[in-house]
């Protein structure tokens, strides 16, 4: 097949990171093109220097065979390529038609608005990938699926050869995945070359025609995915095996950490009932629309529930806000990281010790900063953090970076009772991997631990028991060491 | 069959009510019915054509600032505060000047829109370059202009200005005559108002300026990204401020026929409450003129009809900080109520 593009011999550093060390690339033209490695391995600085957002240090770029000096992110769209970044670059406040079309009517001159052409442009480019979307809602009051939608008709609107996607299905429910990959193998059939960044080996899998690793700044192989599978794919990203251990919950009969008894919120859940012993750890699964989100935010006071009862440590309590939740020694670790557990512009270290400041005093009650930093690197450590050293400012992270420093900032806190939302999404492997034996460290130190997941695999590794919500409701409980995969999914999807 | 057809007719009707009601402008608008119904009932010398040219009249300065101060706070989210400065200081300019040397109204309306541009450009300028926010650099230029005005004028007050402000300030249409002998009638001012109003709308709505204004105030990022020209765009959002502020100085000077250096300034507050009153999200991306329209004209029935009541003015001042502190809470509690509505649960019985 022809080669639409090609890198060679890129570097780029940035202030202490040399981020890419003379890398080789070539994508072809209409492949669908998979890059993958560990967080902070380059993947989304690559992509920077093809959408022309950063310019490499040297190095050249070949496009359709002609070498280009650099590419600028109006030259870029010019040569046909477009990104949608993980923010989707969407305007919230817009329409769904005029999201759409703004690039195409740009390009056109701008000038005064025909709005009739704006419903035509984006239905036009809606008709390409066969969805249908309300031209007239507004995108902020979309839910993130079909923002991303809304973003690919975007690009649609120009004369696209090449699509980027950077971790596309990072904070995407799983419906949605699917519905984006085939999006994606639809593009494919209209010959528009695709760079898919992914952590999530099975979609990987599922969509790639070429797999491209990367490990440290440097390519290490690109391979059709018939020649790789998983083992194989996390040796070339991480030069380790990953081995694989399963959750055994020790003793059956701890005492019981938490018990909840028929909470109800009006349009969240129903008669919720449940309970935590120590040291158990719980896997909570439902499609998005489920319930399960809502339930965590009452328990953690930030929507409390209407009716019910909730015992921790067998006495009972009231939980109106978060406040009560932490009193109770009930820690949560939202889904939506990105935007709820982070201040960017302070550093890593900030960041990781701002819920236990109370407990780093030293001398005249004051921060005591050697304390501080040595608790900081403890888990940069811990949860191998790719970051020169712990006063860089969170935002120059990567973005798996950015996530494994809000976990961080969750866990240090050690609570009693732990709920984690999505706890490993847009973490490679080895992160992941250092996140489940963190938590399984906790569970075996007594904590209780509700881990609310997507991923029916990481639920049955994880966890002893898995409750199953559908329509506010929890409808099944299995125990993990004898469930499958597919079993769980098949209860998840099962109509109600 | 006609029951069938009645029925279809009575559902887009609803649906129709439906689609209006979202609408902000709506609810404004029934509410100045109401409030007008109210003020009628208990003065009914309110609602006589005599009294409401009066009010559409001298609110017309305020109406022009607020078209400008609307796209500024569409586009950064943050409001200008500076255009009362400008305002005041384009105002003695220019009564100053015509005095020296004369000239026709055309010409004091266009170099008071040129100064206007001018000083609005410094904002635009400063808060593109310097990534300043711009309550932040307007309130320093705000002070900056209006300083200065001091330190030239000493603060002295012009009582005469050339006549053309007089005979252009008492242009009527429609006038009649009262019983105490005096015209009245629908001012020009208040057509300037309107043209103001109609040109921001024109531009908000039907160009791709304007939708750059709304694209930067909704994610900046993104249309950085997209290429959209932040410069040219920021420059114009606060040029033109700066030029219907220049204007809206002429309509004052015409209106008052005197320079009290320290008159506008003082009023921002008023003009920016009209301004969320009319819609505008207190964190930039939202906002029309219609509403800015009615939200100057709420706020000037109220001013007239607490006078008529013999009501003591502060509850005027009252009302302005109580419609800003709930349109920003109101602000905030829907950003909020979105986010969290994103996912509903059906639950099942
Ligand atoms: N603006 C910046 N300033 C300093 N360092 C940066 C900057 N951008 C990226 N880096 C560093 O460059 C390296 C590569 O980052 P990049 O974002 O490309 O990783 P990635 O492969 O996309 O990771 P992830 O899977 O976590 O998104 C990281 O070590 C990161 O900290
Ligand atoms: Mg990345």
């Amino acid at each position: 097949m022809e080669e639409f593009l090609r890198l060679e011999k890129i570097h780029k550093s940035f202030v202490g990171v040399h981020a890419l060390k003379g890398v080789d690339f070539t994508l072809r033209k209409g492949e669908i093109h998979c890059l993958v490695g560990e967080n902070g391995c380059g993947k989304s600085t690559l992509i920077k220097i093809i959408s022309g957002v950063l310019q490499p240090d040297s190095g050249r770029i070949v496009v359709e065979g002609q070498p280009v000096a650099s590419l600028g992110s109006a030259a870029t769209m010019a040569r046909g390529i477009q990104v949608i970044y993980q923010d989707l670059s969407l305007f919230p406040n817009l329409t769904v038609a005029e999201n759409i079309a703004i690039a195409e009517v740009k390009e056109r001159g701008g000038g005064v608005v025909d709005w009739d052409e704006v419903r035509r442009i984006a239905r036009a480019a809606m008709a390409r990938i066969r969805v249908d979307l309300d031209l007239d809602a507004e995108v902020g009051e979309l839910p993130i699926g079909v923002q991303q939608l809304v973003a690919i008709c975007r690009a649609l609107t120009s004369d696209l050869k090449l699509l980027i996607l950077d971790e596309p299905t990072a904070s995407l429910p799983k419906h949605d995945i699917e519905n984006l990959l085939s999006v994606v193998r639809d593009l494919q059939a209209h010959g528009i070359a695709v760079l898919f960044v992914s952590h999530k080996l099975n979609e990987i899998f599922a969509v790639a025609e070429r797999i491209t690793v990367f490990r440290d700044g440097e390519r290490v192989a690109t391979l059709p995915p018939n020649e790789l599978d998983d083992d194989r794919l996390v040796a070339l990203m991480t030069g380790r095996t990953l081995a694989r251990k399963v959750f055994a919950f020790a003793d059956a009969s701890a005492r019981k950490v938490l018990e909840v008894r028929g909470l109800s919120k009006r349009n969240h859940f129903a008669d919720v009932s449940l309970e935590l012993r120590a040291g158990e750890i719980v896997g909570l699964t439902g499609l998005i629309g489920s319930g399960r989100t809502e339930l965590a935010l009452a328990l953690f006071g930030i929507s409390p529930a209407e009716s019910g009862e909730i015992r921790v440590e067998g006495k009972p309590v009231q939980i109106r806000s978060v406040q009560d939740a932490v009193a109770a020694g009930i820690a949560y670790v939202p889904e939506n990281r990105l935007v709820q557990g982070l201040v960017m512009k302070h550093s890593v270290e900030a960041n990781v010790t701002a819920t236990v400041l109370d407990r780093l005093l030293g001398r005249l009650g004051l921060v005591d900063p050697a304390r501080k930093q040595a608790l900081a690197r403890e888990w940069i450590k811990a949860l191998g953090i790719k970051v020169s050293n712990p006063a860089v400012p969170v935002q120059t992270l990567s973005g798996g970076n950015q996530q494994k420093v809000v976990i961080a900032k969750w866990l240090a806190a050690s609570p009693r009772i732990l709920i984690l939302d999505g706890p490993t999404v847009g973490v490679d492997v080895m992160a992941k991997a250092a996140i489940h034996d963190y938590v399984r460290g906790l569970a075996a130190r007594g904590m209780a631990v509700l881990l609310i997941t997507d991923e029916e695999a990481e639920a049955v590794a994880n966890t002893n028991r898995i409750l199953i919500m559908r329509a506010g409701r929890i409808r099944d409980e299995i125990v993990a060491a004898a469930a499958e995969a597919e079993q769980v999914q098949q209860l998840v999807e099962a109509p109600s | 069959m006609r029951a069938e057809g009645q029925r279809l007719a009575g559902a887009t009707v609803a649906a129709m009510l439906r689609q209006l009601l979202r609408h902000n402008e709506t609810w404004l608008a029934i509410l100045i019915v109401v409030l007008c119904a109210g003020i009628t009932i208990a003065n009914p010398a309110f609602l006589t054509y005599e009294n409401v040219a009066g009010f559409l009249k001298s609110s017309s300065m305020t109406g022009i600032m607020a078209v400008g101060v609307l796209i500024v706070l569409i586009l950064s989210g943050s409001p200008d505060v500076s255009f009362t400065a400008i305002a005041q200081v384009v105002e003695y300019a220019v009564a100053v000047a015509t005095l020296q040397w004369g000239g026709n109204i055309y010409l004091a309306l266009a170099a008071a829109a040129a100064m206007g541009v001018l000083m609005g450009l410094v904002n635009g300028a400063i808060v593109h370059w310097f990534r300043v926010p711009t309550i932040i650099v307007t309130i320093a230029t705000f002070n900056i202009y209006f300083g200065m005005l001091y330190v030239i004028t000493h603060g002295k007050l012009i009582n005469l200005v050339h006549p053309m402000f007089r005979d252009f300030g008492n242009t009527l249409l429609f006038s009649r005559v009262s019983s105490i002998g005096a015209s009245y009638g629908l001012s020009l001012m208040t057509l300037v108002w309107l043209a103001a109003v109609l040109l921001g709308w024109f531009i908000l709505r039907k160009t791709f300026l304007g939708r750059s204004v709304f694209a930067i105030g909704g994610n900046e990022v993104a249309a950085e990204r997209l290429g959209i020209a932040m410069l040219r765009t920021r420059l114009f959002a606060f040029g033109f401020v700066g030029l219907l502020s220049g204007v809206a100085a002429v309509v004052h000077l015409s209106i008052v026929q005197a320079v009290v250096p320290n008159i506008i300034v003082g009023k921002e507050l008023e003009v920016i409450a009209a301004v969320v009153l009319g819609g505008a999200s207190v964190f930039g991306g939202k906002g029309t003129a219609l509403g800015a329209a009615l939200g100057v004209l709420l706020f000037a029935i109220l001013n007239n009809g607490l006078t008529l009541l013999n009501v003591s003015s502060y509850w005027y001042n009252v009302t302005i900080g109580v419609v800003i502190t709930v349109a920003i809470t109101n602000s905030a509690y829907q950003a909020l109520r979105r986010r969290r509505a994103r996912v509903h649960v059906k639950v099942e019985a």
